[in-house]
């Protein structure tokens, strides 16, 4: 009789076990899924980003130095011919000259269409900024999860490779001396 | 003949259009123009009576490094007034591609406009998304001239068009006699660095790992480096035990800069690439450094193939520290290269280029009016 119970129990465990580690691998496949998700938010956010600033620089609304320093930045950032991140911030930084020369808006204010185009901009930088956050989280999240005695033991991470940090400069605008009610800040 | 010139780069920042500009003002002035120089400057920096400040540049990311440029409509309307006042009967203007003051000097000036494109830098499709606004503010150009046959290649492969070609000058004269600073070269040696520690074109770190291979077994060998940038940072490419033997000048004013050139056996131009014409080696030919310079275009065409100095594999601290080491022990190598090279840079002095530069003014001056402010952009502010 103690026998069965034995066996009874064994077999308990075991499949408690099954259950538990089964638990644990679905919850670091839903991490990874959601630093998945987090990193197609921030390409497309980067994407967009660029595509606004490509069409500030061509829409002839800057002077001619300002124009060819957005797109060869943004033209940099999409090619990805050097460091990607090194590329993005590059781009933030060349934003940030352009948006924080003295007199910027002042000089625009009332040509056509330049204040739809400067809030395009701002918001599509200000999604940067929250999709790098939201991916990053996930990626300390995940990378957390994996670091996990059992994950480890049992390979429950499989191939999938662990997830990096992207870090760049995506302050748009930093507090400037010059001016006053526009140059707030994006970034907390 | 009234002549404005529009610099892109701050004047106070040593470089290679910035020098290229005061050289050619004072050679022109030596020839009895009125020459005036509008460009970036520091506020506090001292300027010659020819030059007009349009302000402080900015840094921004340009090109894989970082530039300090001068854009936007603040810059633009002081070069528009400088235009107005100068009266000017032609406009140079240096580097237009870049986004700089020359640019927006295009943009607002109409008239006779001379350019002189600089840079080798491959910049191929970047600028589509700004071409047409490029494009029409170079359309005003009349007359272009390129340093170097690779920034003339650069020209016609990314502008369009064509360019005369008129080599880079240097002031010969002010290199060829120095004293060496005190205690150098020294008994074991000494190899010479000028130019921006930290922009990786320039090849510092190249030059660094060569250092690190040959000065183990060449004891008294020794590093002397010139130029703006962080020590520290150099220092810490260095094996700590080889650390007092690089010494960092920072940056030189261009007395220090001859004597420096006078206190090395090699002088070593480790550049990776995106330089032009080198102005920094046609210095150090002038000075009769014996060179060692990276296998790039300009170098072996103002190196006249190798036989003004030795080329080595662009980028390969190893064949760099082999070429070096050759040199090294090698006086009579040295001195003839030294001839050599004396000999190569005379095409380069500056007299001889600023009478090329006239002629280019006066083919575009004949029958055309002064210098006016371009009703267009007066409209735009």
């Amino acid at each position: 009789m103690s026998h069965l119970l034995d066996i009874f129990l064994v077999a308990a465990v075991a499949v408690l076990l099954v259950v538990y580690v089964s638990w644990r691998a679905g919850r670091l496949d839903r991490l990874h899924a959601r630093t998945e998700a987090a990193r197609a938010a921030l390409e497309a956010a980067l994407l967009r980003r660029n595509l606004v600033a490509v069409e500030l620089a061509s829409s002839g609304l800057l002077d001619p130095a300002t124009s060819v320093l957005l797109a060869g930045a943004a033209h940099d950032a999409r090619a990805g011919s050097r460091q990607r991140e090194q590329a993005e911030s590059d781009l933030s930084r060349a934003l940030r000259a352009a948006f924080t020369q003295p007199g910027f808006r002042a000089a625009l204010s009332g040509a056509e269409g330049a204040e739809e185009l400067l809030a395009e901009l701002e918001t599509a930088a200000h999604q940067v900024f929250l999709a790098r956050k939201f991916y990053n989280d996930a990626v300390a999240a995940t990378n957390a999860a994996r670091r996990r005695a059992l994950v480890r033991a049992l390979h429950l991470a499989g191939r999938a490779p662990a997830p990096e940090f992207f870090e760049i400069d995506d302050l748009l605008l930093a507090t400037a001396p010059d001016d006053g009610a526009d140059m707030r800040r994006l970034t907390s | 003949m009234r002549i404005g010139i529009v610099c892109p780069y701050t004047w106070n920042v040593p470089g290679g259009v910035q020098q290229h500009i005061r050289d050619l003002a004072e050679a022109l002035i030596d020839l009895r123009h009125q020459v005036s120089v509008i460009s970036p400057a520091d506020d506090d920096a001292p300027l010659p009576g020819y030059l007009v400040p349009a302000g402080r540049a900015v840094p921004v990311p340009y090109n894989g490094s970082v530039a300090r440029l001068s854009f936007g409509f603040v810059s633009a309307s002081r070069v528009r007034r400088w235009v107005r006042d100068g009266d000017f009967e032609v406009l140079h203007v240096h580097e237009p591609a870049a986004p700089s003051l020359s640019l927006l000097a295009c943009w607002v000036a109409t008239g006779p406009i001379v350019a002189t494109f600089h840079s080798a830098n491959v910049r191929s499709r970047a600028m589509h998304a700004a071409e047409p606004v490029l494009q029409s503010a170079l359309e005003k150009i009349s007359a272009r001239i390129a340093v170097s046959e690779a920034a003339r290649r650069t020209l016609v492969e990314h502008l369009g068009g064509d360019a005369v070609l008129i080599p880079n000058g240097v002031a010969v004269h002010r290199y060829a006699k120095a004293d060496p600073l005190p205690g150098w070269p020294g008994e074991g040696g000494a190899i010479g660095f000028l130019g921006r520690l930290e922009e990786p074109r320039k090849g510092l770190p190249v030059l660094l790992r060569a250092f690190g291979l040959l000065a183990p077994r060449r004891g008294g060998l020794r590093l002397l480096i010139a130029g703006p940038g962080d020590a520290g940072e150099v220092r810490g490419q260095v094996a700590a035990e080889l650390r007092d033997r690089v010494m960092l000048l920072g940056q030189v004013n261009e007395d220090d800069k001859v004597r420096m050139l006078h206190s090395v056996q090699v002088f070593c131009a480790p550049n990776t690439g995106g330089e032009s014409f080198g102005v920094v080696l046609a210095e150090a030919m002038a000075a009769g450094a014996p060179i060692v310079a990276s296998d790039i275009d300009a170098f072996r065409r103002v190196l006249r193939g190798g036989q003004a100095g030795e080329l080595f594999e662009t980028g390969n601290p190893a064949a760099l520290a082999s070429a070096a080491e050759l040199l090294l022990d090698d006086p009579r190598r040295r001195a003839a290269l030294s001839a050599a090279a004396c000999e190569a840079v005379r095409a380069y002095d500056w007299p001889v280029v600023a009478r090329d530069v006239v002629q280019v003014y006066q083919t575009v001056v004949s029958g055309a009016s002064h210098v006016r402010v371009a009703a267009v952009a007066a409209r735009a502010r």
